[in-house]
């Protein structure tokens, strides 16, 4: 069907623009010179909206499938039951910017009306979509992602996708109640090892906000992974804060503290679906490693938050973990 | 085309002729001859280059020959140095390239030239002196320098000083180092002359040109946490005519005004200059092409301009809320930022200029092309860098870029640009209609052809 062939070309250019920005952050790590703030900060911009428009297809995707599944038109997410959705993908604990107040509001909305809408501004891409690899097109996958929902638009571009983030995030297995996926998968650059972690529990991401999910305790515990998954190792994080500011050699991939960390103590978005229908599925999982990040470009209040919500202490802890590639962004 | 400076201003076109090209002919480019920034002086009589190898070229122009009123002085080599060397930072492990970013010139206050430049770490402050005399018949030494005994002296001499070849010397006066975490972008002389601000991703300096051991910190936009970083600073000037005002450009693409006069730490801006996003222009990579890659007074002060990756802005310095022009360099890239985002293009920081009257700007563009808005006549030109044009006295024939349909003969298709070769480095003679062009390891000189 030409508009399924549609979205996965968008699908697809959203992937690769993230793994070529990804390649750009870790090349840049051995670059001379030392890491360029200014670069990085701007390749994590490109990877935020192509993380984005990523997730607000499969968004669409899971929308679909749940329209098949349930065609007498159950809703898919209790919407009024959640708080407005916070932030844009690449910190879900995190509220929006203070200036969107009115976006929230909106977002959810958004989401209850974008989640028809979606389909549209998908389809409604460019008809000059090529199947290149990376399209010079760009506007039109942005605007399919931002545009969704009546406040989108713009700076807006975020409003909806918060809302999409947290429906993808959560499984629809039985009749609107989501529950949580457990299967992780992680990049560590430092390693360049991929590990998909089953039975992780990463509530942070999903239920932080939206009490209609599942109790977030659980991500706290970090249970062992379940036998048979690779384990992940990870340069102790907390020390490396501070080494980071310093400039640990390299950008920070260097091993150091405690040994072994589970992958589940890092924020990852999780991948849900266990079908890959493409061949580049390393890559679209590649995705989760930007839990954490530059949380800035997503809001201030985090900090200074004072609402207990649940899962806010996995947020917390989302937040104190720097992902692998922010290690590699913040060198100094 | 334009207003000459000095000109009336509704006066003849410029036509640009080719003057000189300095550098290697090689398609072969050696990185440490890649040209990093060029700068003239004061007067214009001096033209200042620097490269990624560390070293500066200063050109002089020679003296306008009177009876070949045709043309003006050429310039030529006066001074060659090793301005910084590559060192390593033991504590960071990072390697500190030698790379000149920035060149700023003194005013002149004797017959010395002094200029600072600066690399990511380091900047410094040299002396360029000439000597073309020098002391003759010691009575200890004889002239080549071997001790004479001083039995043999019978009779004592005072030393002369006796013509000799012109050498110009360049001498470091001043080192300003471990001032700076972040990478230095930019260096701005205060108009007190005593002064200056050396500006990096995340801080900016003052400092005083006597005193290297201490500078005063004056911006400081590093987050508590630097997962919150959202912006660099990118670029920093101090007004040509205000002691106490200075700007600075972000990554956001806003525009801060800072007056001294209000607090030791100017966190806090004065004026805020930024303009909406137009949304309908949202991609992936607007936060990249919103970016600022300069900012630069008009002479007047009254104006500013900016560049980021498409355009070049005016901003009246009384009005905030939006510039009051806007100049496309080369908007058919639009449709590329992809391409260009896969080969780092979208990166390049582009540098721009006004000339010396301030009635035209100038900035450099891909292909070795680089751009004239003239903002009287609203008109603009696009012009070439190229060896295959340099016959003194020719007139530069105006290029044009076909960015769709059907290419006109002479016109070149976007897809034939040629994104190796770029032009981020030019500036404008001061008084004349004199400009300097930097391709990658090449610098053009160009003048108005003149009657």
């Amino acid at each position: 069907m030409l508009r399924g062939r549609r979205r996965m070309e968008s699908t697809l250019d959203a992937q690769s623009l993230i793994s070529i920005s990804l390649r750009k952050i870790h090349s840049s790590r051995t670059q001379r010179g030392g890491i360029k703030l200014h670069k990085n900060l701007l390749v994590s911009y490109v990877l935020r909206n192509a993380r984005q428009l990523y997730l607000s297809e499969r968004y669409a995707e899971l929308y679909r499938r749940q329209q098949q599944h349930y065609p007498d038109g159950a809703p898919l997410l209790a919407m009024p039951a959640c708080p407005p959705p916070p932030a844009p993908p690449e910190l879900p604990v995190l509220p929006l910017p203070a200036d969107t107040q009115d976006r929230e509001v909106r977002s959810c909305a958004a989401v209850r009306g974008g989640a028809e809408l979606l389909e549209g501004p998908v389809c409604a891409a460019p008809p000059e979509l090529q199947r290149a690899p990376c399209r010079d097109s760009s506007p039109g996958f942005y605007r399919a992602a931002g545009s969704a929902g009546p406040g989108g638009g713009g700076g807006g571009g975020s409003s909806a996708a918060p809302g999409l983030l947290y429906a993808a995030g959560c499984d629809f297995g039985t009749g609107g109640v989501p529950h949580c996926s457990s299967r992780t998968t992680v990049l560590d650059l430092d390693t360049h090892v991929v590990t998909t972690v089953e039975n992780g529990y990463l509530h942070q991401d999903c239920c932080s906000q939206c009490p209609c999910c599942c109790q977030p305790v659980a991500g706290l515990a970090s249970p062992p992974p379940a036998p048979g998954t690779k384990r992940k190792y990870y340069p102790g994080q907390e020390e490396e804060e501070e080494g980071v500011e310093e400039g640990e050699p390299g950008g920070g991939g260097v091993a150091g503290g405690p040994p072994f960390a589970p992958c589940t103590k890092r924020a990852r978005f999780e991948e849900y679906s266990a079908e890959h229908p493409q061949d580049s599925s390393n890559i679209s999982n590649l995705i989760s490693i930007f839990g954490s990040g530059f949380t800035g470009l997503v809001s201030r209040q985090q900090a200074d938050s004072e609402q207990p919500l649940n899962g806010q202490l996995c947020g917390k802890q989302a937040l104190a973990s720097l992902g692998a590639w922010t290690r590699a962004i913040v060198a100094f | 085309w334009g207003g000459a400076a000095g000109d009336s201003g509704g006066g003849n076109d410029i036509q640009w002729c080719f003057s000189q090209v300095k550098g290697a002919v090689d398609d072969d480019v050696a990185e440490a001859d890649i040209i990093s920034t060029v700068e003239f002086n004061h007067s214009g009589e001096l033209l200042a280059t620097g490269d990624k190898g560390g070293r500066v070229v200063i050109f002089q122009q020679e003296q306008e020959n009177k009876t070949q009123s045709h043309s003006r002085g050429e310039y030529n080599v006066y001074s060659t140095f090793q301005s910084h060397e590559p060192e390593f930072d033991y504590l960071k492990s990072l390697e500190i390239e030698e790379k000149i970013n920035k060149i700023r010139w003194l005013p002149q206050k004797n017959a010395a030239q002094f200029l600072l430049s600066t690399n990511d770490k380091t900047i410094k402050l040299w002396k360029i002196s000439e000597r073309d005399k020098r002391p003759e018949g010691y009575n200890l030494k004889e002239e080549d320098g071997r001790y004479r005994d001083p039995t043999t002296v019978t009779t004592l001499r005072v030393p002369v000083f006796r013509p000799m070849d012109l050498m110009v010397e360049a001498s470091p006066r001043r080192i300003f180092a471990n001032a700076h975490t972040y990478h230095i972008n930019s260096i701005s002389i205060n108009s007190d002359y005593e002064t200056y601000l050396s500006a990096d991703d995340l801080r900016i300096n003052l400092w005083h040109l006597e005193i290297t051991d201490r500078s005063f910190n004056i911006v400081d936009i590093k987050p508590a946490n630097m997962e919150e970083l959202t912006e660099v600073i990118t670029a920093a000037e101090f007004h040509p005519n205000s002691c106490n005002t200075f700007v600075y450009s972000s990554s956001k693409g806003t525009i801060r005004l800072c007056d001294m006069r209000a607090s030791a730490l100017c966190d806090r801006h004065s004026k805020l200059f930024e303009e909406p996003e137009d949304p309908s222009n949202r991609s992936f990579f607007s936060e990249i092409i919103s970016s600022i890659s300069d900012v630069k007074f008009s002479h007047s002060g009254r104006y500013m301009m900016t560049r980021d990756y498409l355009s070049v802005k005016i901003w009246d310095l009384n009005m905030e809320n939006r510039p009051v022009e806007t100049y496309q360099v080369h908007e058919y890239l639009r449709s590329k930022l992809c391409s260009l985002y896969e080969n780092d293009c979208i990166f390049d920081k582009f540098e721009c200029c006004w000339n010396g009257s301030d009635s035209i700007v100038m900035t450099g563009s891909y292909n070795n092309f680089f751009r004239m808005f003239d903002r009287n006549t609203k008109r603009d030109i696009t012009l070439e860098a190229s060896r295959e044009n340099n016959k003194p006295r020719t007139v530069l024939k105006p290029r044009k870029v076909c960015a769709s349909g059907k290419r006109k003969k002479d016109e070149i298709s976007v897809d034939s640009l040629d994104f190796n070769k770029k032009i981020l480095h030019t500036a404008w003679h001061p008084k004349e209609n004199i400009i300097a062009v930097a391709t990658t390891n090449n610098l053009y000189i160009f003048q108005d052809k003149m009657n």
